[in-house]
Protein backbone atom coordinates (compact mmCIF):
# COMPACT_ATOMS: atom_id res chain seq x y z
CA UNK A 1 0.00 0.00 0.00
CA UNK A 2 1.35 3.46 -0.75
CA UNK A 3 0.65 5.57 2.04
CA UNK A 4 1.41 9.53 2.75
CA UNK A 5 2.50 10.19 6.09
CA UNK A 6 3.83 12.81 8.52
CA UNK A 7 6.47 13.29 10.71
CA UNK A 8 6.93 13.85 13.59
CA UNK A 9 4.90 10.62 13.76
CA UNK A 10 1.74 9.65 16.03
CA UNK A 11 0.96 6.27 17.63
CA UNK A 12 -2.07 6.08 15.29
CA UNK A 13 0.05 6.27 12.29
CA UNK A 14 2.84 4.02 13.40
CA UNK A 15 -0.17 1.48 14.66
CA UNK A 16 -1.43 1.42 10.49
CA UNK A 17 2.23 0.53 8.67
CA UNK A 18 3.03 -2.40 7.81
CA UNK A 19 6.02 -4.25 6.22
CA UNK A 20 6.23 -3.90 2.67
CA UNK A 21 4.36 -0.56 2.61
CA UNK A 22 5.61 2.59 0.70
CA UNK A 23 5.84 5.96 2.56
CA UNK A 24 6.17 9.12 1.37
CA UNK A 25 7.21 11.26 4.29
CA UNK A 26 6.18 14.88 4.88
CA UNK A 27 7.61 16.91 7.86
CA UNK A 28 10.65 17.42 10.20
CA UNK A 29 13.37 14.58 10.02
CA UNK A 30 16.58 14.65 12.21
CA UNK A 31 20.10 13.11 10.65
CA UNK A 32 22.58 11.22 12.55
CA UNK A 33 24.86 8.20 12.27
CA UNK A 34 28.15 6.33 13.71
CA UNK A 35 29.58 9.49 15.39
CA UNK A 36 26.52 11.49 16.20
CA UNK A 37 25.23 7.98 17.85
CA UNK A 38 28.26 7.89 20.00
CA UNK A 39 28.21 11.12 21.08
CA UNK A 40 24.40 10.91 22.18
CA UNK A 41 25.14 8.12 24.21
CA UNK A 42 28.13 9.53 25.84
CA UNK A 43 25.69 12.38 27.01
CA UNK A 44 23.17 10.44 27.86
CA UNK A 45 25.40 8.50 30.49
CA UNK A 46 26.46 11.59 31.55
CA UNK A 47 23.01 12.85 32.28
CA UNK A 48 23.11 15.68 29.50
CA UNK A 49 20.50 16.44 27.44
CA UNK A 50 19.95 15.05 23.54
CA UNK A 51 20.43 18.03 20.86
CA UNK A 52 17.16 17.43 20.15
CA UNK A 53 14.07 15.83 21.40
CA UNK A 54 13.90 12.35 19.66
CA UNK A 55 10.23 11.76 21.37
CA UNK A 56 7.61 10.86 18.28
CA UNK A 57 10.80 11.70 16.01
CA UNK A 58 12.19 10.03 12.98
CA UNK A 59 16.27 9.62 12.79
CA UNK A 60 17.62 9.56 9.46
CA UNK A 61 20.95 7.56 9.11
CA UNK A 62 22.26 10.11 6.67
CA UNK A 63 25.98 11.80 6.31
CA UNK A 64 25.41 14.23 2.75
CA UNK A 65 27.94 15.05 0.87
CA UNK A 66 28.10 19.07 0.98
CA UNK A 67 26.07 21.22 -1.08
CA UNK A 68 26.77 23.15 -4.13
CA UNK A 69 26.31 26.74 -4.23
CA UNK A 70 22.68 27.61 -3.56
CA UNK A 71 21.66 23.82 -2.83
CA UNK A 72 19.99 22.71 0.28
CA UNK A 73 21.80 19.82 0.56
CA UNK A 74 24.20 17.23 -1.23
CA UNK A 75 23.74 13.71 -2.00
CA UNK A 76 21.44 12.33 0.85
CA UNK A 77 20.66 8.58 0.50
CA UNK A 78 20.72 5.93 3.71
CA UNK A 79 23.82 4.11 5.92
CA UNK A 80 23.45 1.14 6.92
CA UNK A 81 21.39 0.71 9.76
CA UNK A 82 23.19 -1.96 11.82
CA UNK A 83 25.98 0.03 12.67
CA UNK A 84 23.98 1.97 15.22
CA UNK A 85 22.09 -0.99 16.56
CA UNK A 86 24.05 -0.44 19.88
CA UNK A 87 22.89 2.54 20.59
CA UNK A 88 19.02 2.23 19.31
CA UNK A 89 17.09 0.35 22.10
CA UNK A 90 17.88 3.23 24.20
CA UNK A 91 16.69 5.58 22.06
CA UNK A 92 13.33 4.38 21.19
CA UNK A 93 12.86 3.38 24.92
CA UNK A 94 12.89 7.06 25.05
CA UNK A 95 10.36 7.77 22.82
CA UNK A 96 12.01 7.71 19.22
CA UNK A 97 9.29 6.30 17.00
CA UNK A 98 11.25 5.78 13.48
CA UNK A 99 14.10 5.40 11.72
CA UNK A 100 15.23 5.63 8.00
CA UNK A 101 18.00 3.66 7.19
CA UNK A 102 19.08 0.30 5.05
CA UNK A 103 19.84 -3.23 6.04
CA UNK A 104 19.35 -5.61 8.47
CA UNK A 105 18.69 -4.78 12.20
CA UNK A 106 19.75 -6.31 15.43
CA UNK A 107 16.81 -8.79 17.15
CA UNK A 108 17.91 -6.61 20.17
CA UNK A 109 16.62 -3.61 17.87
CA UNK A 110 13.47 -5.77 16.17
CA UNK A 111 12.43 -6.10 20.28
CA UNK A 112 13.01 -2.67 21.11
CA UNK A 113 10.97 -1.41 18.05
CA UNK A 114 7.89 -3.37 19.64
CA UNK A 115 8.35 -2.85 22.95
CA UNK A 116 7.53 1.15 22.24
CA UNK A 117 5.57 0.55 18.86
CA UNK A 118 8.06 2.40 16.52
CA UNK A 119 8.85 1.39 12.94
CA UNK A 120 11.98 1.29 10.51
CA UNK A 121 11.80 2.55 7.34
CA UNK A 122 14.40 2.03 4.28
CA UNK A 123 15.03 4.48 1.73
CA UNK A 124 16.76 3.23 -1.23
CA UNK A 125 20.57 2.63 -0.83
CA UNK A 126 22.66 4.13 -3.48
CA UNK A 127 19.66 6.82 -4.97
CA UNK A 128 21.33 9.94 -2.68
CA UNK A 129 20.81 12.15 -6.26
CA UNK A 130 17.22 11.28 -6.21
CA UNK A 131 16.44 11.42 -2.74
CA UNK A 132 17.88 14.54 -2.12
CA UNK A 133 15.21 16.40 -4.08
CA UNK A 134 12.88 15.43 -1.16
CA UNK A 135 14.89 17.88 1.39
CA UNK A 136 13.63 20.89 1.00
CA UNK A 137 15.38 22.72 3.95
CA UNK A 138 18.74 21.59 6.07
CA UNK A 139 20.14 23.06 9.30
CA UNK A 140 22.74 21.63 11.62
CA UNK A 141 21.86 21.62 14.71
CA UNK A 142 24.55 19.83 16.70
CA UNK A 143 28.22 18.31 16.64
CA UNK A 144 29.13 20.92 13.40
CA UNK A 145 32.84 19.49 14.15
CA UNK A 146 32.10 16.52 12.73
CA UNK A 147 31.47 17.68 9.33
CA UNK A 148 28.77 14.93 7.32
CA UNK A 149 28.31 13.25 10.18
CA UNK A 150 26.93 16.09 12.29
CA UNK A 151 22.98 16.41 13.73
CA UNK A 152 20.80 18.18 10.62
CA UNK A 153 17.23 19.11 11.07
CA UNK A 154 16.02 18.27 7.55
CA UNK A 155 12.79 19.53 6.60
CA UNK A 156 11.32 16.88 3.40
CA UNK A 157 8.12 16.16 1.15
CA UNK A 158 7.33 13.20 0.27
CA UNK A 159 10.68 10.89 0.95
CA UNK A 160 10.24 7.56 -0.31
CA UNK A 161 10.77 5.28 1.63
CA UNK A 162 9.16 1.44 2.25
CA UNK A 163 8.28 -0.29 5.68
CA UNK A 164 11.05 -2.83 6.71
CA UNK A 165 9.93 -3.37 10.43
CA UNK A 166 6.47 -2.62 11.94
CA UNK A 167 5.35 -2.27 14.87
CA UNK A 168 4.34 -5.53 15.15
CA UNK A 169 7.92 -6.97 14.39
CA UNK A 170 7.01 -8.36 10.91
CA UNK A 171 10.52 -7.92 8.74
CA UNK A 172 10.35 -7.68 5.40
CA UNK A 173 13.93 -8.71 4.45
CA UNK A 174 13.28 -12.04 6.13
CA UNK A 175 10.37 -12.81 4.03
CA UNK A 176 11.03 -10.85 0.55
CA UNK A 177 13.94 -13.19 -0.40
CA UNK A 178 12.02 -16.48 -0.26
CA UNK A 179 9.13 -15.23 -2.84
CA UNK A 180 11.86 -14.96 -5.93
CA UNK A 181 14.62 -17.39 -4.61
CA UNK A 182 14.64 -20.15 -7.20
CA UNK A 183 16.77 -23.84 -6.82
CA UNK B 1 62.07 7.68 -22.20
CA UNK B 2 58.75 9.46 -21.18
CA UNK B 3 58.50 12.37 -19.07
CA UNK B 4 55.05 12.97 -16.89
CA UNK B 5 54.81 15.94 -14.67
CA UNK B 6 52.75 15.66 -11.17
CA UNK B 7 51.20 18.63 -12.24
CA UNK B 8 49.22 17.08 -14.99
CA UNK B 9 48.60 14.36 -12.95
CA UNK B 10 47.16 15.85 -10.06
CA UNK B 11 45.26 18.11 -12.59
CA UNK B 12 43.57 14.59 -13.91
CA UNK B 13 43.20 12.95 -10.11
CA UNK B 14 41.01 15.76 -9.51
CA UNK B 15 39.02 15.30 -12.24
CA UNK B 16 38.58 11.74 -12.36
CA UNK B 17 37.23 11.66 -8.80
CA UNK B 18 34.85 14.17 -9.86
CA UNK B 19 34.01 12.22 -13.16
CA UNK B 20 33.64 8.70 -11.30
CA UNK B 21 30.99 10.12 -8.43
CA UNK B 22 28.82 11.62 -10.90
CA UNK B 23 28.67 9.37 -13.88
CA UNK B 24 28.76 5.71 -14.14
CA UNK B 25 30.07 3.39 -16.69
CA UNK B 26 28.06 2.21 -19.64
CA UNK B 27 28.13 -1.10 -18.65
CA UNK B 28 26.86 -0.89 -15.26
CA UNK B 29 24.16 1.61 -16.84
CA UNK B 30 23.23 -0.55 -19.31
CA UNK B 31 23.08 -3.91 -17.10
CA UNK B 32 20.65 -1.74 -14.63
CA UNK B 33 18.16 -0.61 -17.56
CA UNK B 34 18.02 -4.15 -18.88
CA UNK B 35 17.72 -5.68 -15.32
CA UNK B 36 14.17 -2.76 -14.68
CA UNK B 37 13.12 -4.96 -18.00
CA UNK B 38 13.29 -8.18 -16.71
CA UNK B 39 12.81 -7.95 -13.42
CA UNK B 40 9.55 -9.86 -11.87
CA UNK B 41 9.17 -8.00 -8.67
CA UNK B 42 6.55 -5.30 -8.72
CA UNK B 43 8.89 -3.09 -6.15
CA UNK B 44 11.82 -4.49 -7.74
CA UNK B 45 11.42 -3.17 -10.85
CA UNK B 46 10.13 0.14 -9.27
CA UNK B 47 13.66 0.93 -7.22
CA UNK B 48 15.62 -0.14 -10.63
CA UNK B 49 13.65 2.52 -12.28
CA UNK B 50 14.49 4.94 -9.55
CA UNK B 51 18.20 3.72 -9.41
CA UNK B 52 18.01 5.06 -13.47
CA UNK B 53 16.21 8.01 -12.80
CA UNK B 54 19.18 8.84 -9.87
CA UNK B 55 21.56 8.37 -12.32
CA UNK B 56 19.94 10.78 -14.85
CA UNK B 57 19.51 13.40 -11.50
CA UNK B 58 23.26 13.19 -11.04
CA UNK B 59 24.64 13.77 -13.88
CA UNK B 60 22.65 16.80 -14.93
CA UNK B 61 22.31 18.09 -11.79
CA UNK B 62 26.09 16.99 -10.76
CA UNK B 63 24.79 15.17 -7.24
CA UNK B 64 27.10 12.57 -6.44
CA UNK B 65 25.50 9.11 -7.38
CA UNK B 66 25.76 8.22 -3.71
CA UNK B 67 26.80 10.38 -0.79
CA UNK B 68 28.99 7.74 -0.05
CA UNK B 69 31.77 9.55 -2.25
CA UNK B 70 34.19 6.54 -0.87
CA UNK B 71 37.82 6.18 0.06
CA UNK B 72 39.45 6.71 -2.96
CA UNK B 73 41.29 3.77 -4.62
CA UNK B 74 43.66 3.43 -7.39
CA UNK B 75 45.63 0.69 -9.59
CA UNK B 76 48.48 2.34 -11.07
CA UNK B 77 50.61 0.86 -13.68
CA UNK B 78 53.50 2.20 -14.55
CA UNK B 79 56.79 1.75 -17.29
CA UNK B 80 59.82 1.41 -15.95
CA UNK B 81 60.90 4.02 -18.68
CA UNK B 82 58.47 6.67 -17.34
CA UNK B 83 60.51 9.37 -15.76
CA UNK B 84 57.88 11.28 -12.76
CA UNK B 85 59.47 14.51 -12.73
CA UNK B 86 58.28 17.55 -10.10
CA UNK B 87 57.74 15.81 -7.15
CA UNK B 88 56.36 12.15 -5.68
CA UNK B 89 53.60 10.41 -7.61
CA UNK B 90 51.77 9.66 -4.57
CA UNK B 91 52.03 13.30 -3.21
CA UNK B 92 50.45 14.32 -6.64
CA UNK B 93 47.94 11.39 -6.13
CA UNK B 94 46.96 12.97 -2.93
CA UNK B 95 46.86 16.07 -3.93
CA UNK B 96 44.68 15.18 -6.88
CA UNK B 97 41.76 13.76 -4.60
CA UNK B 98 42.24 16.53 -1.85
CA UNK B 99 41.14 18.84 -4.58
CA UNK B 100 38.93 16.74 -6.18
CA UNK B 101 37.20 15.82 -3.03
CA UNK B 102 37.13 19.50 -1.92
CA UNK B 103 36.32 21.10 -5.57
CA UNK B 104 33.94 18.77 -6.20
CA UNK B 105 31.12 18.63 -3.46
CA UNK B 106 32.36 15.23 -2.83
CA UNK B 107 31.61 13.83 0.85
CA UNK B 108 34.70 13.47 3.06
CA UNK B 109 35.22 10.07 4.59
CA UNK B 110 38.03 9.12 5.48
CA UNK B 111 39.61 9.30 9.42
CA UNK B 112 43.45 9.03 10.07
CA UNK B 113 43.50 7.15 12.70
CA UNK B 114 41.42 4.14 12.64
CA UNK B 115 40.86 3.96 16.51
CA UNK B 116 40.89 7.48 17.02
CA UNK B 117 38.96 8.44 14.11
CA UNK B 118 39.26 12.10 13.56
CA UNK B 119 37.83 12.66 10.20
CA UNK B 120 41.31 14.27 7.78
CA UNK B 121 38.56 16.80 6.10
CA UNK B 122 39.83 15.79 2.39
CA UNK B 123 39.46 12.38 2.24
CA UNK B 124 42.83 11.97 1.82
CA UNK B 125 45.12 9.64 1.72
CA UNK B 126 44.17 7.50 -0.97
CA UNK B 127 44.74 3.73 -1.26
CA UNK B 128 47.40 3.45 -3.55
CA UNK B 129 48.10 -0.28 -5.45
CA UNK B 130 51.09 0.14 -8.03
CA UNK B 131 52.61 -2.34 -10.91
CA UNK B 132 55.61 -1.95 -12.66
CA UNK B 133 55.95 -3.07 -16.21
CA UNK B 134 57.66 -2.88 -19.03
CA UNK B 135 57.38 0.05 -21.77
CA UNK B 136 57.15 3.84 -21.20
CA UNK B 137 52.88 3.88 -20.40
CA UNK B 138 51.57 5.50 -17.81
CA UNK B 139 48.03 4.10 -16.22
CA UNK B 140 45.52 5.70 -13.71
CA UNK B 141 42.51 3.90 -12.78
CA UNK B 142 40.19 5.33 -9.44
CA UNK B 143 37.89 2.93 -8.03
CA UNK B 144 36.39 5.00 -4.80
CA UNK B 145 34.77 2.37 -3.02
CA UNK B 146 31.76 3.09 -0.58
CA UNK B 147 31.96 1.39 2.68
CA UNK B 148 28.00 -0.24 3.06
CA UNK B 149 29.29 -2.68 0.18
CA UNK B 150 32.93 -2.69 1.55
CA UNK B 151 31.87 -3.56 4.91
CA UNK B 152 30.46 -7.00 3.69
CA UNK B 153 33.24 -8.35 2.04
CA UNK B 154 35.09 -11.64 3.04
CA UNK B 155 38.22 -13.76 2.52
CA UNK B 156 38.03 -17.45 2.88
CA UNK B 157 41.35 -19.71 3.03
CA UNK B 158 39.74 -22.76 1.49
CA UNK B 159 41.39 -26.47 1.39
CA UNK B 160 42.51 -27.23 -2.32
CA UNK B 161 40.29 -30.26 -1.87
CA UNK B 162 37.65 -27.62 -1.19
CA UNK B 163 38.21 -26.95 -5.16
CA UNK B 164 35.25 -25.53 -6.96
CA UNK B 165 32.35 -26.32 -5.18
CA UNK B 166 34.00 -24.26 -2.20
CA UNK B 167 34.32 -21.49 -4.21
CA UNK B 168 30.80 -21.22 -5.21
CA UNK B 169 30.16 -21.73 -1.60
CA UNK B 170 31.72 -19.38 -0.30
CA UNK B 171 30.43 -16.38 -3.03
CA UNK B 172 27.10 -17.21 -1.65
CA UNK B 173 27.86 -17.17 1.49
CA UNK B 174 29.43 -13.65 1.36
CA UNK B 175 26.33 -12.59 -0.77
CA UNK B 176 23.65 -13.97 1.41
CA UNK B 177 25.31 -12.44 4.17
CA UNK B 178 25.53 -9.38 2.97
CA UNK B 179 21.78 -9.11 1.15
CA UNK B 180 20.02 -5.91 2.05
CA UNK B 181 23.64 -3.48 3.26
CA UNK B 182 25.45 -4.20 0.48
CA UNK B 183 22.71 -2.25 -1.54
CA UNK B 184 21.83 -4.84 -4.36
CA UNK B 185 21.82 -4.98 -7.34
CA UNK B 186 25.42 -5.75 -6.60
CA UNK B 187 28.56 -5.77 -8.45
CA UNK B 188 30.75 -8.79 -6.98
CA UNK B 189 34.88 -9.18 -7.50
CA UNK B 190 36.39 -12.49 -7.25
CA UNK B 191 40.19 -13.30 -6.47
CA UNK B 192 41.35 -16.97 -6.90
CA UNK B 193 44.34 -17.74 -5.76
CA UNK B 194 47.70 -16.30 -4.69
CA UNK B 195 48.21 -15.56 -0.78
CA UNK B 196 46.06 -14.04 1.88
CA UNK B 197 46.77 -9.92 0.25
CA UNK B 198 47.09 -11.50 -3.36
CA UNK B 199 43.37 -12.54 -3.62
CA UNK B 200 41.88 -9.80 -2.21
CA UNK B 201 43.90 -7.37 -4.63
CA UNK B 202 42.72 -9.33 -7.27
CA UNK B 203 38.92 -8.88 -5.78
CA UNK B 204 39.48 -5.47 -6.22
CA UNK B 205 40.87 -5.50 -9.36
CA UNK B 206 37.95 -7.74 -10.75
CA UNK B 207 35.52 -4.88 -10.03
CA UNK B 208 37.34 -2.64 -12.28
CA UNK B 209 36.59 -4.77 -15.02
CA UNK B 210 33.76 -4.09 -17.26
CA UNK B 211 31.12 -6.41 -16.52
CA UNK B 212 29.83 -6.89 -19.91
CA UNK B 213 33.19 -8.72 -20.48
CA UNK B 214 34.20 -12.33 -19.34
CA UNK B 215 37.19 -14.19 -18.26
CA UNK B 216 39.87 -15.01 -20.94
CA UNK B 217 40.32 -18.26 -19.04
CA UNK B 218 37.09 -20.60 -20.59
CA UNK B 219 36.47 -22.67 -16.96
CA UNK B 220 36.67 -19.38 -14.95
CA UNK B 221 34.51 -17.57 -17.90
CA UNK B 222 32.04 -20.36 -17.25
CA UNK B 223 32.00 -20.42 -13.68
CA UNK B 224 31.43 -16.38 -13.55
CA UNK B 225 28.02 -17.26 -15.47
CA UNK B 226 27.29 -20.18 -12.91
CA UNK B 227 27.97 -17.99 -10.66
CA UNK B 228 25.98 -14.87 -11.40
CA UNK B 229 22.75 -17.42 -12.15
CA UNK B 230 23.11 -18.74 -8.59
CA UNK B 231 23.22 -15.21 -6.75
CA UNK B 232 20.21 -14.33 -8.81
CA UNK B 233 18.43 -17.22 -7.77
CA UNK B 234 18.50 -15.87 -4.13
CA UNK B 235 15.48 -13.77 -4.51
CA UNK B 236 17.58 -10.70 -2.60
CA UNK B 237 16.71 -8.37 -5.59
CA UNK B 238 17.04 -4.38 -5.90
CA UNK B 239 17.67 -3.31 -2.56
CA UNK B 240 17.19 -6.65 -0.51
CA UNK B 241 13.42 -6.04 -0.57
CA UNK B 242 12.69 -9.38 -3.01
CA UNK B 243 13.56 -9.96 -6.78
CA UNK B 244 15.72 -11.34 -9.30
CA UNK B 245 18.63 -8.98 -9.50
CA UNK B 246 20.52 -9.54 -6.64
CA UNK B 247 23.89 -8.94 -8.95
CA UNK B 248 24.25 -7.14 -12.33
CA UNK B 249 27.55 -8.77 -12.07
CA UNK B 250 30.50 -11.07 -11.03
CA UNK B 251 34.04 -10.84 -12.52
CA UNK B 252 36.56 -13.58 -11.55
CA UNK B 253 40.24 -12.80 -11.12
CA UNK B 254 42.82 -15.60 -10.83
CA UNK B 255 46.78 -16.20 -9.86
CA UNK B 256 48.85 -19.13 -9.19
CA UNK B 257 49.02 -20.47 -5.52
CA UNK B 258 50.38 -22.38 -3.00
CA UNK B 259 50.22 -26.45 -2.94
CA UNK B 260 48.20 -26.58 0.65
CA UNK B 261 45.69 -23.24 -0.46
CA UNK B 262 42.80 -21.67 -2.04
CA UNK B 263 42.85 -18.62 -1.08
CA UNK B 264 38.96 -16.64 -2.04
CA UNK B 265 38.28 -13.27 -1.40
CA UNK B 266 35.06 -11.86 -2.44
CA UNK B 267 34.85 -8.40 -2.82
CA UNK B 268 31.41 -6.67 -2.57
CA UNK B 269 30.73 -3.57 -4.47
CA UNK B 270 26.91 -1.87 -5.18
CA UNK B 271 25.48 -0.92 -8.26
CA UNK B 272 27.35 2.41 -8.19
CA UNK B 273 30.47 0.36 -9.26
CA UNK B 274 32.65 3.32 -10.12
CA UNK B 275 35.95 3.92 -12.14
CA UNK B 276 37.63 6.48 -14.52
CA UNK B 277 40.40 5.73 -16.17
CA UNK B 278 43.44 8.12 -17.52
CA UNK B 279 46.84 7.47 -19.70
CA UNK B 280 49.89 9.04 -20.45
Amino acid sequence: MDLHIHSPLDEDTVRKLHAGDMVYITGTVYTARDAAHKRMDEALDEGKELPFDVRNNIIYYLGPTPPRENRVIGSAGPTTSGRMDRYTPRLLSMGLKGMIGKGKRSPEVKQAIVDNKAVYFAAIGGAGALLSKAIVSSETIAYDDLGTEAIRKLEVVDLPAIVVIDSEGNDLYETAAGKFAKE
Amino acid sequence: MKTVNVKDITDAVRDMCIEATHYLTSDIRDALIESSQNEESELGTKILRQLKDNLDIAGSDMIPICQDTGMAVFFVTIGQEVHIEGGSLTDAINEGVRRGYTEGYLRKSVVGDPLIRENTKDNTPAVIHYDIVPGDGLKIVIAPKGFGSENTSRIFMLKPADGVEGVKKAVLTAVKEAGPNACPPMVIGVGIGGTFEKCAMLAKKALTRPINTSSDIPHIAALEDELLTLINNTGIGPAGLGGRTTALGINIETYPTHIAGLPVAVNICCHVNRHSVREF
